[in-house]
């Protein structure tokens, strides 16, 4: 598979040359089998009070009702679902990198597709604790199930969009983490023939017994390249779902049928937003970066330019489409939603959606760490205004004039809000601590082929040549080096 | 020797132990099993490992999701409870389309994954079968049964091969209890 020998013109995926198997197994494991560090220590607390915060806020809510909230008679949905889509498109990325990128081939998601997936699983915790949130009384959470009741048996209705948001983010949910689990068995071997004594015991009972047999390794990637199989079209249809929650209502601004592909670039793109934001803090402090290097970042920005792009276009059609449909309710919600009370809302969303991502046509910022750090920061908060968009400035002004309102959020809010980003850190901190981070049987994988000692390897062995005016960054170092030696010699 | 139960051959890299593979077999060597710290390509041909029957297992167990979901709706929708929505057919045949999707996929992955725990032994708590504790980190590890193959032979072809270490064990599997 990987023992093939890659052009040397394409970027290496792993970087340095001292990497081994062995190396491999120790750079990954060492977050899990050291101390937590003093950052690490610091970035739970923070985590920890937000998760706080996010218990009082939800308990005061399940007291009061969801009077804490600032809803009103016009503005029915607020930020609960707002924080519920933006949650659910961030998962996506996770099944976008384990999924459609096996099938695709790109190896380059081996490294980072782990944390991705956990990343994607603690996301749709998120999302999910707003579904509940949301409906007031969670203790009748389970009515949405079609489950025989005390109203002869009046089913639930199949025809609703929500009822298959209920199927679709619960399947979501269970396969990426039987997903990621299974990924994961072999990596929990490996802890588990280093440590001794408890851990050993701990980490045994969580390997299920995995041995790395020939015959374990087939099935092994039966399995993973079925999953993947079937994650790919469940991924496009969670966030296809969730867009029909609106698109299938006939509020101005909701029905539109390009919601579902518009959705999911969306949430494609908020996701490997969140990627970035984590990944280029986690390889520092984890010492990553020989696995996670500038060909990823930098491939990882090309995705968020393409699905960025994919949005921009997204939000001209919808403004065309209401002019040229000549239904004055869906003109009139476009225009209020650029120019209405809610224009900086808008023009927040277009800044950080359509216009910054943009800056990563330039090499320079797309494999800069610091650029491309604030420009995921400013993805995550342009599209938590896009949802923002889409639900308060449509629902704010509705077919009757006398009903118009402003939504305002009270502090219960706010603090349900940024207590689920302390829930999701909480959580993702964990995860490094007692997980490999980086999927070590995978990056292996990769060692022979596609690392830069191999491709150094080929061209000082001169069995391959570096093309004339070439700008990969190993290449020229290599040939840079070739040359210094020839003039020794 | 005479408590020796396996040989291990310790490779150092998969495209050593596929020579060293094909070497065994042409001194008759019997394999009894090869372990790995990841999937090497092309091993399970050279080792005679049947194709695996998962993906079908798979699809049986996705149909089944889907004949379920339509059932599961149909029942409920059409024939225990019609409701009249503004008139139109109880029986919405798109309607009922998301939710067999999606149980579709919720049955076929965990219909295939339990699958494959179960024909791989594979539990919580399940005591691992690991016959050197290196295969899950940086050694290819070829594993011969030593009561029916000539120990001397056996290393022998090992060495020639390129294996870097070779153990004789006296026992099948490591014991996780000793420390």
């Amino acid at each position: 598979m990987s023992s093939h020998h890659e052009s040397i013109i394409r970027e290496p995926l792993i970087t340095g040359t001292d990497i081994t198997y062995n190396k491999i197994t120790e750079d990954v494991c060492a977050p899990v089998e050291r101390m937590p560090s003093k950052a690490w220590w610091i970035g739970f607390t923070v985590a920890v009070l937000g998760l706080v915060l996010w218990l009082v806020a939800v308990g005061y809510t399940f007291w009061t009702g969801i009077g804490a909230w600032g809803l009103n008679k016009t503005v029915g949905w607020a930020w609960d679902i707002t924080n519920f889509v933006w949650w659910v498109g961030i998962g996506h990325a996770g099944t976008l990198i384990s999924a459609i990128l096996l099938l695709f081939r790109q190896s380059w998601r081996n490294s980072i597709n782990r944390s991705a997936e956990a990343m994607t699983i603690f996301a749709v915790i998120c999302a999910a604790s707003f579904i509940v949130a949301h409906m007031g009384r969670p203790w009748v959470a389970y009515w949405p199930l079609p489950l025989p009741n005390q109203f002869g048996s009046l089913w639930v209705n199949f025809n609703s969009p929500l009822v298959w948001d209920v199927f679709a983010i619960s399947t979501y949910f269970s396969v990426s983490l039987v997903f990621w689990y299974t990924g994961l068995l072999p990596d929990i071997a490996t802890i588990r023939d280093r440590a001794t004594g408890l851990r050993r015991r701990i980490y045994s009972i969580l390997s299920f017994g995995w041995n790395g047999s020939a015959k374990t390794w087939q099935r092994f990637e039966a399995v993973s390249l079925i999953l993947a199989g079937v994650s790919t079209p469940l991924v496009l249809s969670v966030h296809t779902i969730v867009s029909m929650d609106f698109a299938t209502s006939i509020v101005p601004g909701w029905h539109t049928t390009i919601f579902p592909p518009y959705f999911v670039a969306g949430a494609i793109f908020s996701g490997f937003a969140m990627v970035q934001t984590l990944l280029l803090i986690a390889r520092k402090v984890l010492n990553f970066e020989n696995y996670i290097t500038m060909a990823h970042i930098e491939s990882m920005n090309k995705i968020i330019i393409l699905t960025g792009s994919i949005v921009g276009v997204a939000y001209g059609t919808e403004f065309f489409i209401a002019w040229y449909s000549g239904v004055q309710y869906e003109q009139y919600a476009f225009i209020n939603r650029a120019t209405g009370p809610y224009w900086w809302a808008y023009w927040s969303m277009i800044t950080c959606n359509v216009i910054s991502p943009q800056l990563f046509w330039f090499k320079k910022i797309r494999t800069s760490i610091v650029a491309s750090w604030v420009l995921s920061i400013f993805v995550n908060i342009g599209m938590w205004f896009e949802r923002f968009v889409i639900i308060v400035t449509s629902l704010h002004r509705d077919y009757l004039p006398s009903s118009w309102a402003m939504f305002y959020p009270t502090w219960v809010d706010v603090a349900i809000f940024i207590g689920s980003l302390g829930l999701f850190f909480t959580l993702f901190l964990l995860f490094l601590r007692v997980l490999p981070a980086i999927a070590m049987a995978e990056v292996k994988l990769l060692l022979k082929g596609n690392s830069e000692m191999s491709k150094r390897k080929l061209i000082a062995d001169g069995h391959a040549k570096v093309p004339e005016g070439f700008t990969n960054r190993i290449v020229i170092a290599t040939t840079a080096t070739i040359k210094n030696d020839k003039k020794d010699e | 020797m005479s408590n020796i139960k396996y040989i291990l051959g310790h490779f150092d890299d998969p495209e050593v132990l596929m020579n060293g593979i094909d070497k065994l077999q042409k001194s008759n060597i019997k394999i009894e099993d090869v372990f790995t710290p990841f999937p090497i390509h092309g091993i399970e041909n050279k080792l005679g490992i049947k194709r695996s029957r998962l993906p079908i297992a798979a699809f049986i167990f996705g149909i089944t999701g889907t004949i379920t979901a339509f059932s599961m709706v149909y029942y409920m929708l059409v024939h225990d409870w019609p409701m009249n929505i503004g008139g139109k057919p109880a029986f919405a045949f798109p309607d009922f389309i998301p939710v067999m999707f999606e149980l579709t996929v919720l049955f076929c992955a965990y219909g295939m994954v339990f699958t494959f725990f179960y024909v791989n032994h594979l539990f919580p708590g399940r005591a691992p079968r690991v016959m050197d504790l290196r295969a899950t980190d940086d050694r290819f590890i070829i594993a011969i049964d030593a009561k029916t193959n000539d120990v001397n032979a056996v290393d022998a072809v090992l060495k020639d091969a390129g294996a870097v270490e070779i153990k004789h064990n006296a026992r099948k599997y490591i014991s996780y209890d000793e420390e």
